[in-house]
């Protein structure tokens, strides 16, 4: 290959490459600026734990022990304990619940073995994922900060409805 | 073997001062992760190259041993990650094939689906890191919007992105969500368009047919010998693909071909690639249209996690859901290997069983880990920035070499 038809070859090549991208520009754009613009979650997202309460405040969790047993990274922690108050004053929804309940986020690897466990519906994932912290003992959660009346939503990010697509979101100019 | 040593590879009786030894990573940026190489090098051209891995060696065979078997899945998502969904399948086929189930109909297509989209999302980033170590760095950011396409119909199914642990022993975590066909199908639309763009960048271009063509040849008896897999192999023109010649889920009866590129060099193995992906487009679509009605999960109670309804109302369906997740499920003793063709090759599986609920041993033949072996063959003779070009074409990952 000679210089001439290389140095042509070769400007062609750049051309048709640039095309690509000059084509673009008049195009909507898929970027999101996050922390700037919230940043959309799926249904299914599996972030960090919320332990719920029933429709009058108790906690629903009953000390099984079954997410403990079903986590990988055994990072489940758990104390039962029983109280044998009247239903109206108990803590949670049957006389045995969990006096400390700690999930430690630096073992917890988002798999959602927990939830698929637990048989009384009483810790799903939810959706926050900015869990970093400045000091690692900060990572251990217990239960004042999963308790589902305890957690504030971040408004960096939404959950999708259940059908939503997504990905038209991105297309927003 | 006889692996054709070249010429160059003599002036190792060369006076040593005309040598030097570099080394290139771990932290070099085009070695795709913790490899390191160790480069002996005359000018610039290698004489000699010498792969270390292990920097990111965390053991992961010997915790299958301390996990049941259904804990297992989530640790083969941490192997190759961008194709967890490939070694999830790999991994609970193993099971399946051990414990003999049945998978249902739905949940076979689905798998083929999910494992379709994810080997797409694996060679976009290939396709991606590979350009961008080359020098063309357009094509990175159109192969990542597309890969989120695609992260998101796993997360809207999983949950996750990177570590989905979608696919379960017995069937699948749950169902797909409502509205995910369309999305999927909205998705297979537009993948083409996006293909012809990254043609438009990469394939006709003269600067990227310079840095590929006639680098790190491989023939097809070298390819053979060196126990390659996947593009790499079919990059040598050997038409081996294990959905081929040993089906799984149900690939036999899917209709697409097997790229294969005769010369064996980096070009030849990009565009088996790209053609792999118009293929897995081709499977997406179909997988799609067969989707019908059905259950998910196999019918064995003492494996598979029952309904949540059923477990809720059911005093048997409540115990076998404590028993399983508590205690696991026992596994009948034996071994088994089970082979799947992984986004980067052969993903084999070998478990052996000793009859309880925990593994006795788990060994996975990873693609990468093999592939890398054949580098030192493919770089010899060839200069020292064609190396990062040869590194991406054999599309490497060093979570799965290590484990």
């Amino acid at each position: 290959m000679s210089i001439i038809s290389d140095v042509i070859e070769s400007t062609k090549a750049i051309i048709k490459g640039m095309g690509v991208t000059f084509s673009y520009i008049p195009k909507e754009k898929w970027t999101v600026e996050y922390p700037d613009e919230p940043v959309t979650v799926q249904p299914r997202y599996r972030g960090q734990h919320l332990l719920h309460v029933d429709e009058h405040g108790r906690e629903k969790c009953v000390a099984c022990f079954l997410c403990a047993a079903a986590c990988p990274s055994d990072c489940i922690y758990i104390i039962a304990a029983d109280d044998p108050r009247s239903p109206e004053e108990r803590i949670g929804v049957d006389e045995r619940y969990a006096k400390v309940y700690n999930i430690d986020y630096g073992r917890c690897i988002f798999c959602g073995f927990c939830v698929e466990a637990c048989p009384k519906d009483a810790i799903t994932h939810g959706y926050n994922f900015e869990l970093s912290v400045y000091n690692r003992a900060d990572l251990l959660k217990t239960k004042d900060d999963l308790l589902i009346t305890k957690q504030k939503q971040s408004p960096n990010y939404r959950v999708a409805f259940a059908d939503e697509d997504v990905d038209s979101e991105y297309k927003e100019v | 073997m006889s692996v054709t040593v070249p010429p160059q590879f003599e002036v190792l009786d060369r006076p040593l001062d005309t040598q030097m030894t570099i080394s290139m990573g771990p932290q070099h940026p085009s070695t795709h992760g913790v490899l390191r190489l160790e480069l002996v090098l005359d000018g610039e051209m290698i004489v000699k190259c010498t792969p270390d891995i292990g920097y990111l060696h965390t053991g992961m065979e010997k915790l299958f041993e301390y996990k049941k078997y259904q804990q297992g899945i989530v640790i083969t998502d941490r192997m190759d990650y961008l194709n967890p969904l490939g070694n999830n399948l790999a991994y609970v086929m193993a099971v399946e094939k051990l414990l003999g189930l049945e998978i249902p109909e739905r949940a076979q297509v689905i798998r083929v689906l999910m494992c379709e989209l994810q080997r797409i999302a694996s060679h976009l980033v290939w396709l991606g890191t590979h350009a961008l170590d080359i020098g063309a760095m357009t094509i990175f950011f159109y192969c990542f919007r597309e890969r989120e396409k695609i992260l998101n119909l796993i997360e809207a199914a999983s949950g996750g992105r990177l570590t989905p642990s979608y696919f379960r022993i017995g069937g699948l975590m749950m169902d797909l969500p409502a509205g995910f066909e369309r999305r999927v199908q909205q998705f297979i639309d537009g993948f083409p368009a996006a293909l012809k763009d990254f043609q438009n960048l990469l394939t006709g271009n003269t600067i990227f047919h310079r840095r590929t063509k006639g680098i790190g040849i491989v023939s097809a008896e070298d390819a053979i010998d060196l126990g390659l897999t996947g593009p790499s192999l079919r990059g040598s023109g050997v038409a081996i693909d294990v959905r081929r010649t040993n089906p799984y889920t149900g690939y036999e009866t899917y209709d697409f071909e097997i790229p294969t590129e005769p010369n064996g060099d980096v070009w030849s193995r990009y565009m088996v690639r790209m053609r792999e992906m118009h293929e897995s487009w081709k499977i997406t679509q179909q997988a799609l249209d067969r989707l019908k009605p059905g259950p998910v999960k196999a019918d064995a109670p003492k494996v598979v996690l029952p309904d949540r309804e059923a477990m809720k109302t059911h005093m048997d369906a409540l115990i076998h859901h404590f028993l399983i997740v508590a205690e696991g499920f026992n596994v009948p003793a034996g071994e088994v290997y089970h082979p799947i063709e992984a986004s980067k090759g052969e993903l084999g599986v070998y478990i052996k069983s000793d009859g309880g609920p925990k593994p006795a041993r788990v060994h996975f033949r990873g693609p990468s880990f093999v592939n890398l072996s054949a580098l030192p063959y493919m770089v010899n003779g060839e200069m020292l920035a064609d190396v990062v070009a040869v590194i991406g074409s054999i599309d490497i990952v060093l979570g799965e070499i290590d484990r």
